[in-house]
Formats: C-alpha cells, sequence, structure tokens
C-alpha cells in the first residue's frame, strides 16, 4: 500500500529529529514571541493616544481609521515584498506592517469602548468635580477596558499567524521551520511548526483573557 | 526614487503582459484559485451559520471553534496539504476554505440572531412556514451582515492566494516569490502592487453585489450593518 509505504519512510512526526532538535525549535519560538511582543507592544503604545485623540476628533477618526483600513487591506506578504528595497531583509521590514495592522485593529476597539461610555456615566463624572484628564483615565478609560481588551486578542492571535509569513522573508521565527520542512520536502518541522504556532496563539488569548478577569472584573461573564 | 521608476518601467514593458508569466495570466490563476476557494468556503460556512442562527443552538460552540480556527496558520496548512496531497490547487484551496469559513460562519450566525425577534413572531403570525420564514423573512434581513462577513472572507483569501506560489503554485505571488529569490525586487513589488489592487477591487465589486442584494427598504433601515463586521486578519 502506497500510503503505508509513504508513512514509514517519512512519518508525520519524526520523534527522532525532534528529541535532536529542541534547541532548534525554541531558538524559532522565541523569534516568534519576540516579533510578536514588539509588533503588539509598539502598535498599543501608538494606538492609546491616537485612539483616545481619534475619539475626541471627528476629523481625525476619519483620517486614521481610513488611513490605516486602506494599509490593512494590502496583504502581508506584499507589504514585506515592497518594503524589501527600503528596509532590507531585517526585522524592520518584518515589524512595520504587524504594527501598522495592530493600529487598525486597536484603535478601532478604543474609539468603540470610549463611544460606549454612557453619557449618564460622563454627567455623573463631571458633578462629581471630575476634571477632563481624571475623567479619561479613572472613569473612560476603566469602562473602555472590555472593548480594548476584545481588540488586544484579536491583534495578538492575528499577529502571530502573520508572523509565520515573515519567514518567507527571511526573518525566522515558527515559520521558518514550516519554510524548512517544504524546502527539504520533511514533514516533521512542518508540522511542528504549524502545531506551536496554534499553541502560542491559544496560550497568548487564554492568558490575555487571564489578564482582563483581573483588570476588569465588573465585566466578568456570570 | 529611481526604484519607483523601475517598477513603472517594468509595468509598461509589454513583455510582462503576455505568456504564461504576463500579468493578464497570473491575475486569472489568482482569481481561479481564489474563487473556487470562497464558492466551497461559502457553501459550508453560510448553511451552517445561517442554520445555528436561526435556531439560536450551539452558537457559542460554532463561534469558538470558528475563533480557535483563525489561530491556524494559513501557511502552516498549505505546506501541510502540501505534503500530503502534492502538486496542484488542492492544498492552495484547501488552506484558502479554511482561512474563509471563520468569518462567514460567525457573520451569518449573528446576522440571522440579530434578527428582531418581534418580526419573526410576525412572520409567525402571518402564517409562514419555517422555511419560508427564514428565505423571506429572516434572510433578507440578514443579508448586510452576512455580505460583510462573504467580504472580509473574499479579501483575505486573495491577499493569502498569494503563498500559493510557495509551493509551486501559479497566480501573482510567483512574482513576489520570485523576485526574494532572485533579489529582483522591482519584480517583486510590482507583485505587490498588483496583489493590494486585487484585494481592492475584490472589496469594492463585492460591495456592488452586497448593493444589488440587499432589499431597497432594509439598506434603508440598517445601512450601517456593513460596518460592524468583525476584521480579523491572517495573511
Amino acid at each position: 500500500m502506497p500510503g503505508g509505504l509513504f508513512l514509514a519512510i517519512d512519518p508525520w512526526i519524526n520523534w527522532n529529529w525532534l528529541s535532536t532538535h529542541i534547541p532548534h525549535i525554541l531558538d524559532a519560538l522565541t523569534e516568534h514571541v519576540e516579533l510578536t511582543a514588539v509588533a503588539i507592544a509598539v502598535g498599543i503604545a501608538i494606538s492609546l493616544p491616537l485612539g483616545i485623540l481619534a475619539q475626541r476628533n471627528a476629523l481625525l477618526r476619519l483620517a486614521v481609521l481610513g488611513f490605516f483600513g486602506a494599509f490593512y487591506t494590502i496583504p502581508s506578504l506584499a507589504l514585506f515584498a515592497l518594503l524589501i528595497p527600503f528596509t532590507h531583509l531585517t526585522a524592520t521590514t518584518a515589524v512595520i506592517p504587524l504594527i501598522g495592522y495592530n493600529v487598525l485593529i486597536l484603535v478601532r476597539n478604543i474609539v468603540v469602548g470610549l463611544d460606549g461610555v454612557p453619557r449618564d456615566v460622563l454627567d455623573a463624572a463631571d458633578g462629581m468635580g471630575y476634571r477632563s484628564t481624571a475623567r479619561l483615565f479613572r472613569v473612560e478609560l476603566p469602562l473602555a477596558l472590555p472593548a480594548m481588551f476584545a481588540g488586544l486578542r484579536v491583534a495578538t492571535v492575528s499577529t502571530i499567524g502573520i508572523v509565520t509569513i515573515t519567514a518567507l522573508i527571511g526573518m525566522g521565527g515558527l515559520g521558518s521551520l514550516i519554510d524548512e520542512g517544504q524546502i527539504e520536502d520533511f514533514h516533521t518541522p512542518v508540522v511542528v511548526g504549524a502545531v506551536l504556532t496554534v499553541c502560542f496563539a491559544l496560550v497568548a488569548d487564554l492568558g490575555i483573557a487571564a489578564v482582563q478577569r483581573i483588570a476588569v472584573p465588573w465585566a466578568r461573564p456570570a | 526614487m529611481s526604484f519607483f521608476g523601475d517598477v513603472w518601467r517594468w509595468f509598461a514593458d509589454g513583455a510582462h503582459w503576455q505568456g504564461p508569466n504576463g500579468v493578464p495570466t497570473r491575475i486569472v490563476e489568482h482569481l481561479h484559485v481564489s474563487a473556487e476557494s470562497l464558492a466551497v468556503a461559502a457553501l459550508i460556512a453560510l448553511p451552517v451559520g445561517i442554520l445555528l442562527g436561526h435556531y439560536g443552538r450551539f452558537g457559542g460552540l460554532a463561534i469558538n471553534i470558528s475563533n480557535a480556527g483563525r489561530a491556524l496558520p494559513s501557511f502552516g496548512i498549505l505546506v501541510v496539504a502540501f505534503q500530503a496531497f502534492g502538486l496542484g490547487d488542492l492544498p492552495v484551496i484547501l488552506a484558502l476554505t479554511a482561512l474563509a469559513i471563520p468569518p462567514m460562519v460567525t457573520n451569518s450566525y449573528v446576522a440571522l440572531r440579530e434578527v428582531d425577534p418581534d418580526i419573526r413572531e410576525a412572520a409567525r403570525g402571518m402564517g409562514y412556514r419555517e422555511l419560508a420564514q427564514v428565505l423571506r423573512v429572516e434572510l433578507p434581513l440578514a443579508v448586510p451582515l452576512i455580505m460583510a462577513g462573504v467580504r472580509t472572507s473574499a479579501v483575505q483569501v486573495v491577499a493569502t492566494a498569494t503563498l500559493a506560489a510557495v509551493i509551486a503554485g501559479g497566480g501573482l505571488g510567483r512574482y513576489i516569490i520570485d523576485g526574494i529569490a532572485t533579489q529582483e525586487y522591482v519584480m517583486t513589488a510590482a507583485g505587490a502592487i498588483l496583489v493590494a489592487l486585487l484585494a481592492l477591487a475584490t472589496d469594492i465589486s463585492l460591495a456592488g453585489v452586497q448593493r444589488l442584494l440587499v432589499p431597497r427598504g432594509i439598506r434603508l433601515l440598517n445601512a450601517p450593518a456593513s460596518t460592524r463586521a468583525a476584521t480579523f486578519k491572517v495573511a
């Protein structure tokens, strides 16, 4: 039976390869985590002020959501490719598009979250004598947290997936295991790369959900 | 700025518009595999989302499964499918179908759930049978949100079909992947611009289809529905 023969020659998981390549796999995972962390951290650093400003200024909101919305429709591989002549095969080339995508997701959720703060709550805060900065930090932002966390979860899981593609521009990460296995026609690295990507995404998602439960205790589902 | 001049000259060169590696051929290949994948995904996802939304059962489960599905890297599915099934369109269609299903399930489920219960009851009261109620009352109301899901999926599929070139497939990804491999970044940039334009054109033409599908009264009723679509970038 050809199928059986096929499996005998190259099983989906070659445990021998796996056990001898653990440092290699961990390196790829580390690179993947680093790229994701940078893209998310810088994305948050840009989005928070931009989102807060955009929520208050209709013109800025239109401009920001329009610009990053257009950026968002550009395929990641196309963006990486377009940046290569300028930033070469460096981490910058990988990180710029990832940050741009995250800014759209995060800003949109910050705006939606702040928009959703009830008028009555704002009036009550004003009546209690909050200045506008204190009202923002102590009333509006906390109430917008659930929407912001929802955005963060989407941005993180989506970034982890797209980082696999950065392997095609020589960036390493778990995608490089997939690429390696494809080039060498060897199943194990492909399966390991894909499975670890999914696991990382699920762990990151659950981790953020756990932080959210602690940060937003009042919004806990019953 | 001579780089952009070179890219411009690449587009102006008639040789790039002919033959098996010409732009028209690559666009047709790209659209062909994208359309097939989107059609297969729609045939699976829309009935599931519509039925679950209509009955309002197992919705949480379906949405959780489809959210978990989003964590699957298309590049991984593509290469695993390639190693399992070999050369050809099948691995590409499998990977693209897998990524197109979640937004369509989620959106069609939410679209049907969001139909006003009073309207459902009114339909029942007017004597609509279950099937007629779904087809003539609930679906027309749900079209804007369902189409928003289809658009999200379609744009992602067109963007991701670029990866077919990694496993020796055709389409516009050929220019990008071959350009990176041979350091001909002008060709890579040309391919990138073509894919971006194709993704944009897909979104705009499906917006046109959406306008045709949504009954006029409903268009006036809930115009902003299409902007509520959940976005999720996979490639």
